[in-house]
């Protein structure tokens, strides 16, 4: 897989997105913001009341994730993708504000996201649901930089090596839902 | 008549949850090493070998195997001669759950409250079901329910008039309409009759029959489990919903007797990531 795999620096800029096709297997090295259900509805509402964000949107990736507890010696738990369609309501938004990419599992994305993916040049990786100790070995770091007390809901920072990934959705409205079940249907 | 402590009933839910977590059985992982062998679609291949990667990882390096380590359904089979003493069922096995995410490093999924949604910090309470059994048995089963499998369950009160062939409609518009949000390969534990609840409990039973891919003792349901896993299977949705061959790794279904004017159909949906583990005390 890694000799065809595209690596990519995150913070991600206009370029990076608009080389990635559906379909296509990247490694992402940097930074990914982890957030979930909970962490998402406060970054919307604070938006709406026009408060300051916890971190600058703009070129990031979200990984939407709840860890388990790291054990002793461990830079994170189990960090497998949480679905990413529990965040369709919220994604918009935070894209209008510069977010480029989200990472999660399951899908079709609702049509107003995978609209919104094209209007504001956002792509949704996937990575393996339930692959989840084999992906935790990827972070190099892992910390809670805001929502401490939503536990394993809180706003993560990660730094993240060759942590593995497939385009669903380009910014030119590819597919891969559509295009599996094209393929694959009998 | 026969007692148990509930202390030996906490300290079994505890490496119950731990193991259910760490483990995934080896049944499961022959089935994903099978569906691997017939798998074409190339990411479809390459999501398998990760998966059955992930559980050799989890498994030596005694670590969950999904960030969600769940809803703990817990069933108790227990025989009516059976008295447990030193304290309530419920709070034993509560008590075992406690003990068991935390010492596990497994992570909090629970909300106390629906609507209010603050997390409870133990993973408490579990879900409990108790069927009463005739002598001295007691035994306990204790799953671990991710979320993203059990958002894409459903029930439907179909008319008698729809038949089987209403059943298998309404099991593959399920089916479909999960798209990747299950986690495929799934398994797909159905429940067909009884009352709205019952349906939706056999579906839950369903999931925890033993081994994966085993047949209903009934060859009218057997042959409906066959059917139905290959109409799933030809669907395209492939491993996590991305095309391929390989949707779900075995249906389920249990039956029971219903109301003439009923068939009640539930479709319970469990990931790939099938995790649970049982005891006889």
């Amino acid at each position: 897989m890694d000799a065809e795999a595209i690596r990519l620096t995150t913070p991600l800029t206009d370029e990076d997105v608009s080389r990635l096709r559906m379909g296509d297997r990247v490694l992402l090295d940097g930074i990914l913001y982890g957030a979930r259900d909970a962490a998402h509805k406060r970054l919307v509402e604070l938006i709406e009341k026009g408060g300051k964000l916890p971190f600058d949107l703009a070129g990031q990736v979200i990984y939407y994730v709840g860890p388990t507890p790291p054990k002793p010696g461990q830079v994170i738990g189990s960090a497998g993708p949480t679905t990413a369609t529990r965040m369709d309501k919220y994604a918009p938004v935070l894209m209008a504000k510069g977010l480029k990419g989200t990472i999660g599992k399951g899908g079709p994305r609702s049509k107003e996201m995978r609209e919104a993916m094209m209007v504001y040049r956002s792509i949704y990786f996937l990575t393996t649901g339930g692959a989840s100790a084999l992906i935790a070995r990827h972070f190099r770091r892992s910390e809670v930089v805001a929502y401490a007390d939503l536990g394993p809901e809180a706003l993560f920072r990660f730094e993240v090596e060759d942590f593995p990934a497939i385009v669903v959705n380009d910014i030119y409205g590819g597919d891969l839902f559509e295009e599996g079940i094209r393929r694959y249907a009998r | 008549m026969r007692e148990i402590h509930c202390d030996q009933i906490t300290a079994a839910v505890a490496k119950l949850c731990v193991e259910a977590n760490y483990f995934l059985g080896a049944d499961v992982v022959q089935a994903l090493e099978g569906a691997l062998k017939r798998e074409n679609s190339p990411v479809g291949r390459e999501i398998l070998k990760q998966l059955i990667e992930n559980a050799d990882i989890a498994r030596a390096e005694q670590v969950p195997l999904c960030q969600d380590t769940g809803f703990t359904v817990v069933l108790v089979e227990l025989g009516q001669d059976v008295r447990i003493v030193g304290g309530s069922l419920v709070d034993a096995i509560n008590e075992g759950v406690r003990q068991g995410y935390q010492e596990g490093f497994l992570r909090y999924s629970i909300v106390g409250d629906p609507l209010l949604r603050k997390n409870t910090g133990d993973n408490t309470p579990a879900c409990i079901h108790v069927e009463v059994l005739p002598g001295e048995v007691f035994k306990l089963t204790v799953m671990a329910k991710g979320a993203g499998c059990e958002n894409m369950s459903a029930l439907k009160m179909l008319k008698p008039s729809d038949g089987i062939e209403g059943v298998k409609g309404f099991v593959m518009k399920v089916i479909k309409e999960g798209g990747g949000n299950p986690c495929p390969p799934i398994i797909v534990g159905v429940g067909i009759g009884g009352t709205f609840e019952l349906a939706a409990y056999l579906s839950k039973k369903a999931l925890l029959r033993r081994p994966l891919g085993s047949h209903h003792p009934e060859p009218t349901v057997a042959s409906l489990e066959e059917e139905l896993l290959r109409a799933i299977n030809e669907s395209g949705l492939g491993p996590m919903g991305l095309g391929g061959r390989t949707t779900a790794l075995a249906v389920h279904l249990e039956t029971y007797s219903c109301h003439i004017a009923s068939l009640p159909v539930a479709v319970n949906i469990d990931c790939h990531s099938h995790r649970f583990k049982q005891i006889w005390l």
